[in-house]
């Protein structure tokens, strides 16, 4: 063993109800180097950081610390230890002062206990911001910072915690280059002073301009360390998507039919000049990362969100579609992308979200029809192999897996022609995914239009029969099933 | 060794017997609240012999019949994901609606009660608009609504109570039919009818989506609001219902009665354990709810409790209910 490392993760192990989110993973940080995580979504990136950062505890494997073995109950724990995280999301609080931002918890007090020695606790922020070379006033308010500026005051509050380690997660995400580039010379005077950093970044370019040593993570499991000069990008572009092709993806024989559904010009909040079309019996696979827009072209199409302009047609005919209830009727199906915050309501039974799409033909007037429901349900629940004790269970008590086939028999109870399926196997289990895949073959084999969102790269190659990219809201590639890598599509998704 | 064979037989019946006390401690979370009912009325009578008998019982019933109206139609909205706060002013403003028609000799008895019920409607419909077009949160809506509606039933009656009521609308609050106040036979009707709204009608089954996940309702091709404004506007149309019965028990339509009402009724559908997260809930539940704040009432008064005392033992039910509510769904 190195003992120059300041951190090792050994052997960590961490399961969630239906998914192993890391097995046997490993990491080791050296003292003022920076240690670039990748790996695709999913991978168990994230996960690894909220355990080392004492948000989640580990199920098995042990965290060494300068030579001891930790273990932290908290962030706090991890705080006091040295470990701070700067998340992708920043959580400041916008109506405070910089200087209060940086001090929170934590501010010096006067001779009287509880009362705040402001002109300390200014003068010790300003200190420290200056120490960064950033030109900020510390009696800002934190929302008059731009992002780039936020996230310098975070390093600023990570030093103020003494920091040894700091855990960067994606921090060039919404900023520009130039902010970048300060961004990166403060990391190096980081290093300098001996803290070591992990920065996690789908960004290949960028890696390699600051990193010192790359570790690669895919499907919850550690793949590879290497030194950052002893590897080129295309050897890590294919570390990052392993070699080998899922096995579990069966191969189809079907002649596409006519259009289903095609869009042209399609603009709304977070996407431009989107056009795309789809036909019968195909799988159009929607690729890219996540935050791309790719979510948010299918809401519109399905009438969740506004479209500002562009044109629909369902079998070659113009539709306008103002609502959800419109797209059904045009014979449109979505799954979506979070079966928990908008796919199922969580305290209906398995039968109540099975129906609830198509209660109507479930009905008799205003009535329910209460055995012709049950009944509907229970075929469902044989037709998709839904694991309950019952259909009157509460939906919320069974795994992600079978909550996933619970939305899939609901939308699919109308029949739709167009299917769109928006991370459909997000979180659950290689079994339950699986037989999602069967099902989509089985749909596309009976004349359905399907369009699959995925963030997992070897899902999109082994299902779609044609791929489109997407960037920051546009369409940067189209690929058919048979030309398509998991190179070339990372090469458009991540640029 | 006989002990650690396991015979696959009595292994599957142990594993059964596992599920059914799991769904017997189901059947007690279910109906606890109901059993906390029966327990209190056993205690009462022993307390006072003359809690179970016919004619208190018929007094009990009478009592609550105002307060069952008003909350079952908050249960609506309380189960769709809102809050009512405007109840009791719109009960007032209603009374005093439908009283100003009611005088002997005027209308018949079919125009002081459609009128009545119209204005509770005609509010509902302008708090769910609002909520939903508008987009404020329910709690502000109906709280403006509150004042606004006891503004309302002010200007209307010159902040007088409107007096002289004919005997045919006297009637729905102080008669009899088969010798059951017919307050009771209203209250038995909107339960009926709203139980079988909410477990047998499509608009019912999309209350309880809307309440649960009302973005998943929304993808599911529901109109989400739609069924709120129902939801707001069967709970005040209830309360039009109810300040009728109040105006006519009291032969007058009184502008500042139903001062704090709804927050006895809400009291009962929390009691009945109707989530306020929305969502979950039913009229049996809100029903017992509004039957344990009667007897209790009642039992304290025939115990010559305090109405002091009364405040705080209620106050400590509501609290205790929500709590065993909350132990049992965790």
């Amino acid at each position: 063993m190195n003992p120059a490392y300041l951190l090792r993760a050994e052997n960590i192990s961490k399961s969630f109800p239906g998914v192993k989110a890391l097995d046997n993973v490993q990491l080791h940080v050296e003292k003022g180097k920076v240690h670039a995580v990748m790996g695709e979504n999913g991978a168990g990136k994230s996960t690894l950081m909220k355990i080392l950062i004492g948000i989640y505890t580990p199920d098995s494997g042990q965290i060494i610390y300068k030579g001891q073995p930790i273990a932290f109950n908290s962030v706090h724990d991890a705080l006091k230890a040295g470990f701070s995280m700067i998340h992708q999301e920043l959580l400041p609080f916008p109506e405070l002062s910089v200087a209060e931002n940086i001090f929170m918890g934590k501010e010096p007090t006067t001779a009287i206990p509880g009362w705040i020695n402001r002109k300390k606790r200014n003068k010790d922020a300003q200190l420290l911001v200056d120490q960064l070379g950033l030109q900020i006033n510390v009696t800002r308010r934190m929302k008059n910072l731009s992002i780039a500026e936020m996230q310098m005051v975070e390093i600023a509050k990570a030093l103020s915690n003494k920091a040894e380690l700091i855990i960067m997660d994606e921090p060039t995400s919404a900023i520009s280059d130039r902010e970048t580039a300060v961004l990166f010379d403060m990391i190096r005077d980081l290093k300098q002073q001996g803290i070591a950093i992990i920065y996690i970044s789908h960004k290949m370019d960028e890696i390699l301009r600051i990193a010192d040593t790359i570790s690669v993570m895919r499907d919850g499991k550690y793949i590879a360390t290497h030194p950052v000069d002893s590897i080129s990008k295309e050897g890590l572009i294919s570390l990052i998507v392993g070699r080998e092709l899922n096995t579990i993806f069966e191969k189809r024989n079907i002649v596409p039919g006519e259009v289903a559904l095609s869009v042209k010009g399609l603009t709304g909040a977070k996407f431009s000049d989107i056009g795309f079309s789809v036909r019968s019996s195909e799988i159009l696979g929607i690729a890219g990362l996540m935050g791309a827009g790719r979510t948010e072209i299918v809401n519109a199409i399905f009438g969740l969100d506004r479209i500002y302009k562009g044109t629909i047609a369902v079998k070659g005919k113009p539709v306008t579609i103002r609502s959800p209830k419109d797209a059904i009727r045009y014979g449109i199906g979505l799954i979506t992308e979070d079966r928990k915050s908008t796919g199922l309501v969580l305290s209906g039974t398995v039968k109540h979200n099975i129906t609830l799409a198509a209660l109507k033909s479930c009905c008799k007037g205003p009535f329910i029809e209460m055995q012709k429901e049950r009944s509907i349900a229970e075929l469902q629940i044989q037709r998709f192999a839904i694991k309950t004790p019952s259909a009157n269970k509460v939906v919320n008590f069974l795994s992600g897996g079978n909550q996933q086939k619970i939305v899939l028999a609901k939308v699919l109870l109308n029949d739709p022609d167009i299917i769109i399926l928006d991370e459909p196997t997000r979180g659950i289990d290689i079994g339950a995914k699986a037989e999602i895949y069967r099902l989509m073959n089985g749909l596309a084999a009976k004349g359905k239009a399907i369009i699959m969102i995925s963030s997992e790269l070897p899902e999109i190659l082994g299902m779609s029969d044609r791929i489109i990219v997407v960037h920051n809201g546009c369409i940067k590639a189209e690929f058919t099933g048979a030309e398509a890598t998991q190179e070339k599509i990372m090469q458009y998704a991540m640029m | 060794m006989e002990i650690i064979s396991i015979d696959p037989i009595s292994f599957n019946h142990s594993k059964m017997n596992l599920a059914k006390i799991k769904s017997s401690s189901g059947y007690l979370s279910k109906y606890g609240i109901f059993i906390a009912f029966i327990v209190i009325c056993i205690m009462l009578s022993i307390a006072t012999p003359y809690f179970f008998t016919a004619q208190n019982i018929i007094i009990v019933l009478r009592q609550v019949s105002i307060n069952g109206i008003l909350a079952i139609g908050v249960t609506f909205v309380i189960i769709a994901g809102g809050i009512d706060l405007s109840l009791g002013s719109v009960l007032a403003a209603t009374g005093v609606v439908a009283a100003s028609f009611a005088h002997p000799g005027t209308y018949a008895l079919v125009v002081p009660v459609m009128l009545g019920i119209l204005t509770g409607v005609i509010i509902g419909a302008i708090n769910g608009l609002t909520i939903t077009l508008g987009k404020v949160a329910p709690f502000i809506v109906t709280l403006g609504m509150m004042t606004i509606a006891r503004g309302l039933a002010l200007v209307w009656s010159d902040g007088r109570p409107v007096t002289n009521l004919s005997p045919a609308f006297n009637y729905i609050g102080g008669g009899d039919l088969l010798h059951i106040p017919v307050p009771i036979l209203l209250f038995v009707l909107v339960i009926i009818v709203s139980a079988v709204i909410l477990n047998y009608t499509r608009i019912g089954r999309y209350i309880y989506a809307v309440g649960g996940n009302e973005n998943a309702a929304r993808a599911s091709g529901i109109r989400v609001s739609g069924v709120k404004l129902f939801a707001y506007i069967m709970c005040s149309g209830l309360a039009g219902l109810a300040g009728i019965v109040l105006a006519s028990r009291i032969t007058t339509g009184q502008p500042n009665a139903g001062i704090a009402y709804e927050l006895d009724a809400i009291a009962a559908v929390v009691i009945g354990g109707t989530s306020l997260l929305g969502g979950r809930g039913s009229i049996a539940g809100t029903v017992i709810g509004v039957l344990i704040i009667g007897v209790i009432n009642n039992g304290l008064d025939l115990l010559n409790v305090t109405s002091y005392y009364q405040q705080i033992i209620k106050g400590i039910i509501i609290i205790g209910a929500v709590l065993l509510d909350r132990k049992n769904t965790q």
